[in-house]
């Protein structure tokens, strides 16, 4: 018995050592080809959002496959997550000279303030039940973009200024200087973010969902979405291990933001960043990866972000092709028909036919 | 004073069109449970057709409304029965994934064949502005229409559910899918019929829309297609009445709160808006109250 134990623990273990294992051999691997230097200069941009859209794609996950609940608003916390990690880094630019050293500051800071955002979201939103959940986080993703549009934030000896009508209206000294300006975000936030950084910080959020699953915790989370009021009636706080997976998962988000944030010298909140359809984008990588599978999350944003870039020399047609690809996707892992289809002449079958002879028995 | 009349007839023109989009997504959601995401770009591909045909081709307004309504409950139509149906009994996270595929997949025909660039719609509607109070007060023929059209639809779709068979049908549907399959109703056919009408009336709002707002993008659909899904939540999602009353409602707060709030936070206030009925009433203003069974 105890044997049996140990050996179902090992398995877990084992399966998330692979996990780490495969970002790890992926990060060598690149860091092997761009020595040689067989990298395009086109591929080596893509590193760092590769890894932001990795980190979105595993935190999602645990709102959506782990949880049980649509969020169709994660884009929002990213955005409070680049913000406050871009704020903090201008503020600090010359007090804190050492770039390693802001940049963790600046993470923190980031993930806090999301975390904050995602209690405060989460607290009314998560009364709600399915479709209604899924449009109200839409609606707070879509609020956090607008409102941060129209901020205007100016510094000066006096202290921080707020504004929420231009950068004249802040009434700063002649030294003072604009940090946010309104739709034109922040401009001249610090290059910290390298591929390198991006791998550890997946290692970080891959540690922290993974062990977060694996855990007591994680369990009443996966019985609240087996089973609301089952978990309920056993004792489980369905409202706290809710708010909790929400909150973990927002703060990953604004890690991702942060990152995003170090990664391009102006930050600006437009739809194409930090609208819906970067929710849903998002979204998509989760749902093709394998609902509450944290390995599909991890290759399906990897694959899909890689997708459309590889398909570059199709010029107009590639993300005509991508919307062909994530039907078909689509149709043929859920249809009946194709499911019928790849039971029966599907790759499982033609390998190992003990299963199918069994069941024949 | 005049002004606010005058912002308030402009919200139930905008809210007008809402209506119209949200019936889709309404009729759609009771009936198939499923959130189509693709509907707003159904409002965009009619949009186009008018479009081609009118500007372009030089067809009378009122044959290009007809062939955008025929091209687009074809669309609708074919959608359903290639993406949708095959995924009748997945699960609604994967139907919502194929949706949104289908969302990008008219955007960029859209793009292929017309390009990025913005065109500019010539309204269809040529009824002189009415001019009330001496002049105070001008209402454009673009709204008047829009509203007139907008009672027409809501009066003759609801007549077509009480009344006929096929409308009855898709009440079944609505009511337990299961239960009217056994009861003989062709469950398949009501979907599609469902789906034919939700386009046809997605066309009639892209041209009442584009008419009022002329500026034609593959994208013109998404943000339209967004209010009116939240217009649909707002009122109570399956509803119908509900998507007018929704529809109505959010235009009016969108534009009263453009005039006198902000113009920039104008979505933020409607999504804030939707929140707080939400939370105060979770399934929206007339949504029925799902009994939880343990």
């Amino acid at each position: 018995m105890r044997q049996m134990k140990t050996k179902a623990l090992s398995k877990q273990t084992r399966n998330n050592l692979v996990t780490y294992g495969i970002v790890i051999a992926a990060y060598i691997a690149v860091e092997i080809l761009m020595r040689a230097g067989m990298v395009s200069s086109l591929l080596k941009g893509l590193l760092v959002p590769l890894c932001i859209y990795v980190i979105l794609a595993v935190s999602l996950n645990l709102t959506v496959g782990i949880l049980g609940e649509l969020s169709l608003g994660h884009a929002g916390f990213m955005c409070v997550g680049a913000f406050a990690g871009a704020i903090f880094s201008k503020c600090t630019m010359n007090a804190i000279p050492v770039a390693g050293l802001r940049f963790f500051l600046a993470l923190l800071i980031g993930a806090a303030f999301a975390a904050l955002a995602g209690i405060l979201v989460g607290i009314p939103v998560l009364r709600l039940k399915g479709d209604y959940l899924a449009i109200v986080t839409l609606a707070f993703g879509e609020i956090i973009k607008n409102v941060i549009n129209i901020i205007f934030l100016g510094r000066d000896s006096r202290g921080f200024h707020i504004s929420l009508k231009d950068a004249f209206d802040l009434g700063l000294e002649p030294e003072g200087e604009v940090i946010i300006k309104g739709p034109q975000g922040i401009t001249g936030t610090p290059n910290d973010s390298t591929f390198l950084i991006g791998i550890l910080l997946i290692l970080v959020t891959l540690f922290i969902v993974l062990n977060l699953i694996h855990s007591r915790t994680g369990r009443a989370i996966m019985s609240i979405r087996d089973n609301r009021i089952a978990a309920e009636s056993v004792g489980i706080n369905v409202t706290k291990y809710k708010l909790l997976a929400f909150t973990v998962s927002a703060s990953l988000a604004g890690v991702a933001g942060v990152l995003y944030a170090h990664n391009l010298s102006t930050l600006a909140a437009q739809p194409k960043n930090f609208g819906y359809n970067m929710s849903i984008m998002i979204l998509v990588f989760v749902v093709l990866g394998g609902i509450g599978n944290i390995r599909g999350s991890i290759i399906a944003a990897v694959v899909l972000t890689l997708l459309p870039e590889m398909l570059r020399s199709l010029n107009d047609y590639r993300m005509l092709i991508y919307a062909v690809v994530l039907i078909a996707v689509m149709i043929f892992s859920w249809s009946p028909k194709c499911r019928e289809f790849r039971e029966r002449y599907g790759l499982k079958r033609l390998l190992g036919s003990k299963k199918g002879a069994k069941e024949e028995v | 004073m005049m002004g606010f009349i005058s912002y308030l007839v402009n919200g139930i023109s905008l809210g007008s069109v809402y209506a119209l989009i949200a019936l889709g997504y309404t009729m759609v959601y009771g009936i198939a449970k499923m959130l189509n995401f693709a509907h707003g770009d159904v409002i965009m591909i009619g949009s186009y057709v008018v479009f081609s045909t009118v500007s372009t081709m030089g067809l009378p307004p009122a044959a290009g409304i007809l062939i955008s309504v025929a091209v687009c409950t074809v669309l609708g139509v074919v959608i359903e029965r290639i993406a949708y149906r095959p995924l009748r009994q997945a699960s609604k996270l994967v139907v919502l994934i194929t949706a949104i595929g289908v969302s990008y997949f008219l955007q960029n025909v859209a793009l292929l064949i017309y390009g990025a660039n913005t065109k500019s719609f010539t309204s269809v509607v040529t009824i002189p502005p009415l001019s009330l109070a001496g002049g105070a007060l001008i209402i454009s023929g673009e709204t008047i229409v829009t509203i007139l059209a907008c009672i027409v639809i809501m009066i003759v779709l609801t007549l077509f559910i009480r009344h006929s068979k096929p409308g009855r049908a898709m009440l079944a549907v609505s009511e337990d899918g299961g239960a009217a399959q056994l009861m003989g109703v062709n469950v398949d056919g009501t979907i599609a019929l469902t789906f034919a009408i939700g386009s046809a009336l997605a066309a009639v709002a892209g041209v009442l829309l584009c008419s009022s707002y002329p500026s034609l993008t593959p994208y013109t659909g998404a943000m339209p297609g967004i209010k009116a899904f939240v217009a649909a939540v707002f009122g109570g999602i399956g509803s119908i009445p509900g998507a007018f009353i929704g529809g109505i409602l959010l235009g009016i707060i969108e534009i009263l709160g453009k005039a006198y709030i902000s113009s920039q936070l104008a979505d933020a206030i409607v999504f804030a808006v939707l929140i707080v009925v939400l939370l105060v009433k979770p399934t929206g203003i007339l949504g029925r109250q799902i009994q939880e069974k343990v």
